[in-house]
């Protein structure tokens, strides 16, 4: 660095430090799929992260069976891109609604996801602990929403409506190739309004938002979601390009057209701007709401296993009104 | 606990770019919304030169008077500025010894000193441990860097140095510099060098070392630390040498340029500890310093992890017991309080019943007096009025006696006297 006569201090090379920093000790990310089988939930990992990360990839399995409970299963993967590692972890859900009776599916995912903050809070609260405390809070849970091009099914609804009080979830249309533009709009809308009336939060919340910059491009984000995607591993010859994409007889779905898909805008949001933020949420909020409500359990053996449902699910404000317990009280 | 172990971690190769090599930045970009804090400790004798050594390292004039010599103990002042470069908005905390090496007893020095860091590490430690926080918010006024100046005495350290760094080497990252250092010549310098460094060792002082271990820095922080304690010259008054002004102090044999690495090691203790090392040193404070205070503390309060039977204790669980044995003490306190109040209000209440009957009493017997007096006085009273009635009969016979004597020897007088008499 050169000094640029006295006036030079030095201060922002801080910066530098924190990036050296950053790519010594790299970056951990745990991506929860939900949704029933058939959904592409797979293949859409695989795609975003150009690589085979999904469970299935990894554990043939002989045959494709439906587990008799929901499963949580996980596998983590380190990458690497441009001296940047990451650890990645798929949480995958196999079961999730492919039962007749789906009833309280959504209680093995919620327990899963209490049980990382209650393994990161037992670290936390040691005398003696780690430098870096491992991370496996789940920081972000997408949900794949089947194409009917209607409206949401009542499970849809239960699932997001408790599950987006304890963790960021971001909704996807699945198999999206099946809907034409019209009919994804209204399907969009649908769901966005549906959304709404039924007090659900999902990200990036509108409480979070830091300043008007971040409400600016976060407004954008909520016009827009939920994504419809559309994954694949091929590649296919278009214009003279090798893209990945899906061959039908009436043509090629180019997955990283932004005119064909928002598959594009989803590995945007989910990966090359709002990574870090989606783990901020993770962190400093989600993640401390479930710290005051263990701490404040007097009555309860410390050892007990946390409760896994939320007392009021269709609450209004969801996450926002744990929110404003949170700074209330200072 | 369900654990999300993830069957060991793999490494995958990438078909293709994904993006997350953008992390970096938005972490980056986070931190430079959020501001930086850094807080440096200068801990040294009056005089040597703190306040502008600071001056010359921020580039700023910060404000205040020079301190007296005559201070009754050490204290502590702490002055925080927000500087600005670029995007980087730096929160600085420069905390100050004041009469540090003014007593003639210095046994008790280091006393405030620690007190103070220790206030820091125990203000950050009691958010941490609060239910409902903010850490991410927090104003953290922890010290990241303890620049210790060393009087140019060009011999060896002084006791007070010695014992003062090994109470501080366990708290807080120690960065010793030679300060005023052109009052020494450069031989007499690398002697004193030598005999510091090597006193600091044998009394086993640990001072910070510059991180080796990211091939990035690693050279520059080895050579670095060769060269400690840096010796360094501090002016904010500026020099015309050749065409340019340059930050240097004026003699008549000649002129230290502050940023002339001939001179003094002031460039090689700005580049340390602000343009490689700053982040570095904060996160020592924060995952080491910080640490070993909070597990000290923690123990020192009765926590533990796990019990003689091997049986994990949560902190909860301590936590939960000490608040019972606490509230049944103060219920306790509170009822040996009650009994104590009740008692003392039945004594007044008896003090009282008792004044009462006594003024009762003396009410009574002063009544009784009273009348007492009141009948005396009516009976005296009494035998006066008879006592005047008998003076007035007697003086109207008199009178009567008088008269007829005076109305001559006439003996109807008699007679009427006679008959009066009668």
């Amino acid at each position: 660095v050169a000094t640029v006569g006295l006036f030079y201090v030095g201060i922002d090379a801080i910066l530098e430090q924190m990036r050296r920093k950053a790519m010594k000790q790299g970056f951990e990310l745990n991506i929860m799929i939900v949704g029933q089988s058939g959904l592409g939930k797979s293949t859409l990992m695989n795609t975003l992260f150009k690589s085979k990360v999904s469970r299935k990839s990894v554990v043939s399995t002989p045959e494709e069976r439906i587990p008799k409970t929901i499963e949580i299963k996980s596998i983590s993967h380190d990458i690497e891109e441009k001296g940047v590692r990451m650890k990645l972890t798929v949480i995958d859900t196999p079961g999730f609604g492919d039962h007749i009776n789906n009833e309280n599916c959504w209680q093995p995912i919620m327990k899963f996801i209490n049980d990382q903050y209650e393994q990161y809070l037992q670290e936390e609260i040691n005398i003696d602990r780690k430098k870096r405390i491992p991370d496996s809070r789940v920081h972000c849970c997408m949900y794949f929403i089947p194409p009917t091009g209607h409206c949401l099914r009542p499970l849809d609804v239960e699932f997001m409506s408790r599950l987006s009080k304890v963790v960021n979830i971001v909704p996807v249309i699945a198999k999206a190739d099946t809907l034409t533009l019209e009919e994804r709009d209204f399907f969009k809308q649908t769901i966005r309004e549906e959304l709404r009336a039924n007090g659900i939060d999902v990200y990036p919340q509108k409480e979070f938002d830091e300043d008007s910059d971040d409400r600016m491009i976060n407004d954008k984000i909520r016009e827009m979601i939920p994504f419809a995607v559309v994954g694949s591993n091929q590649e296919y010859q278009v214009n003279g390009k090798r893209l990945l994409g899906r061959k039908t007889k009436w043509g090629t779905i180019e997955v990283e057209n932004i005119a064909h898909c928002e598959f594009a805008h989803l590995r945007d949001l989910l990966i090359r701007t709002h990574m870090q933020n989606i783990k901020d949420i993770t962190s400093s909020i989600h993640y401390e709401v479930y710290r005051v409500r263990r701490l404040n359990e007097t009555n309860g053996q410390p050892n007990a296993q946390p409760p896994n449902t939320l007392v009021n699910p269709q609450q209004a404000n969801g996450v926002a009104a744990q929110h404003q317990v949170l700074t209330h009280e200072m | 606990l369900l654990k999300c172990d993830g069957e060991g971690a793999r490494a995958v190769p990438l078909a293709g770019h994904v993006g997350f090599d953008s992390m970096p930045d938005q972490l980056v970009n986070k931190s430079v919304n959020h501001g930086f804090c850094f807080n440096i400790l200068c801990v040294g004798e009056t005089g040597l030169g703190k306040s502008t050594l600071m001056d010359t390292l921020f580039n700023t004039k910060f404000e205040g008077e020079p301190t007296q010599h005559n201070q009754p103990g050490v204290q502590l002042k702490s002055n925080t500025y927000e500087l600005q470069e670029s995007n980087v908005r730096l929160k600085l905390t420069v905390v100050n010894t004041v009469g540090f090496g003014d007593q003639i007893n210095k046994e008790d020095s280091y006393k405030s000193i620690v007190e103070f860091i220790d206030t820091q590490f125990e203000a950050y430690l009691q958010e941490e441990l609060k239910i409902k926080r903010t850490l991410h918010s927090y104003h953290d006024t922890r010290i990241h860097a303890c620049l210790y100046f060393i009087a140019p005495t060009g011999h060896s350290l002084k006791s007070l140095d010695l014992v003062t760094m090994k109470k501080l080497d366990s708290k807080v990252n120690i960065i010793p510099i030679i300060a005023k250092s052109d009052a020494i010549s450069k031989s007499e310098l690398t002697k004193f060098k030598i005999k510091i460094t090597s006193e600091l060792v044998s009394n086993g002082v640990q001072i910070y070392q510059f991180p080796t271990d990211d091939e990035t820095v690693a050279e520059i922080n080895s050579t670095m630390n060769g060269h400690l304690p840096f010796a360094v010259v501090g002016s904010t008054e500026e020099v015309k040498i050749g065409n340019k002004m340059v930050k240097a102090r004026q003699y008549p044999w000649g002129t230290v340029q502050v940023e002339n690495e001939n001179h003094c090691d002031f460039v090689k203790l700005r580049e340390m500890l602000i343009r490689v090392n700053m982040e570095d040193l904060r996160e020592q404070t924060h995952t080491r310093h910080y640490e070993l205070y909070r597990r000290c503390k923690l123990e020192e309060m009765g926590f533990k992890d796990t019990d003689p039977d091997c049986k994990p204790f949560s902190l909860q669980e301590t936590y939960e017991a000490k608040r019972n044995e606490f509230m049944g003490d103060l219920q306790k306190k509170e009822e040996e309080m009650r009994q104590m109040f009740v008692q003392r209000v039945k004594e007044k209440e008896a003090e009282l019943k008792e004044a009462e009957k006594e003024l009762h009493e003396k009410f009574d017997r002063l009544k009784k007096l009273h009348q007492d007096e009141k009948k005396k006085l009516e009976d005296k009273k009494k035998s006066l009025d008879d006592e005047l009635n008998g003076f007035k009969q007697k003086k109207t016979a008199a009178e009567l006696l008088q008269s007829q004597a005076q109305q001559a020897g006439g003996s109807t007088t008699l007679k009427r006297d006679k008959e009066r008499k009668k």
